[in-house]
């Protein structure tokens, strides 16, 4: 394993793996709080030469937290297939990447390889990768889920439907689900976070939000992300939902942190198969982002794009239906600007897709930040084009219980009509028999009006 | 002797000049009777962000207009906006561009002294030398020089039941905005449930970890932080409780219980207030905090 190059006649030596992916990437605030990042321009060029040049069984054998360590390595470690793995192991990682990019190299083949990956492998790809590459190869890929429908088949363009409250008032609930519908958001899932993290609160939301389903025959699914064992118990105690949510990590401690571990997860996912509504066979919604690590103090001194990568192996391990990547909710200390929150939306997204993940985005941004609304709105159409399955819908990008702000209903109608992506197939043909969509896939005159659901 | 030539280059120099000077002094008329500020009186003009959006609903002729206001009185959610195509109307769009930049303009204020000195509070300060280094380095709004650590022994009664802190965390305003009203409330019910409270005091560029310092300094059983959340639109008052049982340096999120939301438009200060003071009688009896802790 070579970790020495040179450049300008000027030789670069690093210590570890665990260095040269920290300093091969991008500039990030959170690269810097750490004291990992590259010192120089050049430096981090040098480290990125570096990495182009180790093999996948280099990035294999020398994971970021060491096997004996750490459960999520343990968890990734455990996936990969030997077979494939053993086919591409003497594979540079500059090669990965050309490979993702190759004419020749089809959607299946990049999943197939997919299973034979390890997150470093993963990040170290994208770290070489420039924003365009990104872009391109995240969009040969398409891997879609289904619980009670399916999102993220090609042609389609989904939003989970984000109602959020301040009391968890049901009326309040209920007006922004009339609004998000009325504009064709909501296909992915109908999901509250919610204010009071209790049994019963959360049972109460999962009825709320069931019985409009069922009412008015939505052809979505449903789902209310309290803490997973909050969601577990009200679930035991009969309350109907179709999908559990967890925020999930890269690291064991993280996750800890998030008071999970592998198996609890195990227990919620066999519990969602034998007690959700929805048949599956993907049944689990997983959320990530950059930097959630860091700011738990359970980075291990790793770089918040490769542990982002490790999230994502960690959420492979239950088939997910979706996974919703929020780099920009946590702050300046992660991601200073709107540039750095633009290039972590891309990275995670293609590094979730070759992971082998249903990818939705939540380009977003918090008040504490120089991000502002523009900025947001360039990462949203760039992961669009990057074949992004679902994006979230706010009320005009305004989550009052919450206090940020992410992509709007207007935001999910404008983005279909600008790449000609429908809503899934059976909730287009609701919209179009509820006279909210043409079949066009544009929104009619009564686009946008909620209070068609109260018509006496 | 200048030729004609040269003459007439000086004589049309002259003229432009002329006209030019003619042209800034018409421009100058122009601007005092066209565009005249002093003219409009402030009381006459007409602020969106005054708009009580739960009250208007954008879309023409909506399908039944009375019974979606009735449930729109119930969110702040800006739903019912319309739109432009699929876009948003201009006085939509205009109102969150202005409510987006008030809520970035109260993130770099400070507390006012007056309010601190008025609760009763004194200030310690974490390590953090200035709001840009506060945003940037969360390491060093969680520790204290040791002079500030010095200052809490002195000042607070040592091993109290409960130790209430407030802290800037990312929204002065929501300490300005609360403390008043649940400071007293706080501490009115734990008298009445018989609780010995210990001295509360002020933490500036302070963040949640912050709260575990000062219940290994004070010994506490129960440690609880109000701090300023970070702002969302329009408004940068909201604020949350975090409390722990037994709160060490280091110890796991999920060991800490959150009320959040304290705000008009959330949960109101008073009412968050008794709320608090409820789980904190409930965390004493029970012995745990956060996930733990039944309730």
């Amino acid at each position: 394993m070579k970790l020495k190059t040179k450049l300008f006649g000027v030789s670069y030596a690093f210590t570890s793996v665990k260095e040269v992916l920290a300093k091969a990437n991008e500039e990030k605030s959170g690269d810097i709080y750490l004291k990992i990042a590259a010192e120089t321009n050049q430096e981090r060029v040098a480290a990125k030469r570096v990495l182009s040049e180790l093999t996948l069984e280099d990035l294999r054998n020398n994971p970021v937290i060491p096997m004996e360590e750490d459960e999520v390595t343990r968890v990734i470690d455990g996936l990969v297939n030997e077979s494939i793995y053993n086919e591409i192991k003497n594979w540079t990682v500059g090669y990965l990447r050309e490979y993702v990019l190759l004419h020749s190299t089809t959607n299946e083949d990049i999943k197939r390889i997919g299973r034979g990956l390890t997150a470093e492998m993963v990040a170290g790809a994208a770290k070489l990768m420039s924003n365009m590459d990104l872009v391109y190869g995240a969009s040969k890929i398409n891997i879609w889920g289904k619980a009670n429908t399916t999102v993220g088949l090609p042609g389609t363009l989904s939003f989970r439907l984000q109602p959020n409250h301040p009391t968890d008032d049901p009326d309040g609930i209920i007006a922004t689900i009339m609004e998000g519908l009325s504009y064709g958001s909501g296909d992915a899932v109908i999901g509250v976070n919610p204010v009071e993290d209790t049994v019963g609160n959360t049972k109460n939301i999962m009825n709320c939000i069931y019985d409009f389903m069922m009412k008015w025959e939505v052809p979505t699914q449903t789902c209310v992300l309290s803490h997973i064992s909050t969601q577990m118990e009200a679930v035991r105690q009969g309350a109907p939902v179709s999908i559990f949510f967890q925020s999930v990590a890269g690291t064991e401690d993280a996750n800890k942190a998030f008071g999970i571990d592998a198996m609890l997860i195990d227990e919620a996912f066999e519990l969602i198969k034998k007690q959700g509504i929805a048949p599956g066979p993907n049944l689990m919604y997983f959320e990530t982002g950059q930097g959630s690590e860091m700011s738990l103090d359970t980075d291990h001194g790793v770089d918040e794009m490769t542990l982002e990568a490790r999230s994502y192996g960690f959420a492979k391990r239950y088939n997910p239906f979706m996974v919703n990547n929020v780099s920009g909710f946590i702050g300046p200390e992660t991601l200073y600007d709107g540039r750095q929150m633009i290039r972590a939306n891309l990275e995670d997204h293609f590094m979730g897709k070759l992971m082998g993940l249903p990818m939705g985005m939540a380009p977003c941004y918090t008040n504490h930040t120089k991000m502002d609304q523009n900025d947001q709105e360039i990462a949203t159409m760039l992961l669009a084009m990057a074949g992004s399955n679902y994006y979230m819908g706010v009320p005009v990008g305004d989550d009052i219980m919450l206090s940020y702000q992410d992509t709007s209903f207007h935001d999910d109608a404008t983005l279909r009509e600008l790449l000609n992506r429908k809503p899934t197939k059976e909730f287009f043909k609701w919209l179009m028999d509820m006279g909210i969509m043409d079949e066009s896939g544009k929104l009619t005159a009564k686009g946008g009006d909620p209070s068609i659901f109260l018509k006496r | 002797m200048i030729s004609e030539k040269e003459l007439k280059v000086i004589v049309e120099q002259v003229l432009s000049e002329m006209n030019n000077k003619d042209f800034a002094e018409s421009k100058k008329d122009t601007g005092k009777s066209q565009s005249d500020v002093d003219h409009i009186d402030d009381n006459e003009l007409s602020d969106i962000t005054m708009v009580d959006m739960r009250k208007q609903l954008l879309v023409p002729n909506p399908e039944n207009r009375e019974d979606y206001l009735q449930m729109k009185a119930k969110t702040s959610a800006r739903v019912g906006v319309w739109r432009a195509g699929p876009r948003y109307k201009t006085e939509t769009l205009l109102r969150f561009r202005a409510d987006h930049a008030v809520a970035m303009d109260a993130v770099f204020t400070d507390v006012s002294e007056e309010i601190i000195a008025e609760m009763n509070l004194f200030t310690v300060k974490t390590k953090c030398k200035d709001k840009d280094e506060y945003l940037t380095r969360p390491d060093l709004g969680r520790k204290f020089d040791d002079e500030e650590v010095a200052i809490m022994k002195e000042k607070c009664k040592m091993n109290p039941q409960v130790q209430v802190i407030v802290a800037d965390g990312l929204s002065s305003t929501a300490v300005e905005a609360n403390i008043r009203d649940i400071l007293p409330v706080i501490f009115q019910g734990l008298e009445g449930y018989g609780i010995k409270a210990g001295t509360p005091f002020f933490i500036k560029y302070g963040r949640v970890p912050s709260m575990d310092v000062v219940s290994e300094v004070t010994g506490a059983d129960i440690t609880c932080l109000l701090v300023g959340e970070r702002p969302g639109l329009a408004t940068g008052e909201s604020m949350s409780a975090y409390i722990a049982y037994k709160g060490t340096v280091g110890m796991p999120e999920a060991r800490r219980t959150v009320v959040s939301n304290i705000h008009q438009g959330g949960t109101a200060a008073v009412e968050a207030g008794a709320h608090i003071a409820h789980i904190l009688k409930e965390m004493l009896d029970q012995k745990k905090s956060g996930l733990e802790l039944q309730l």
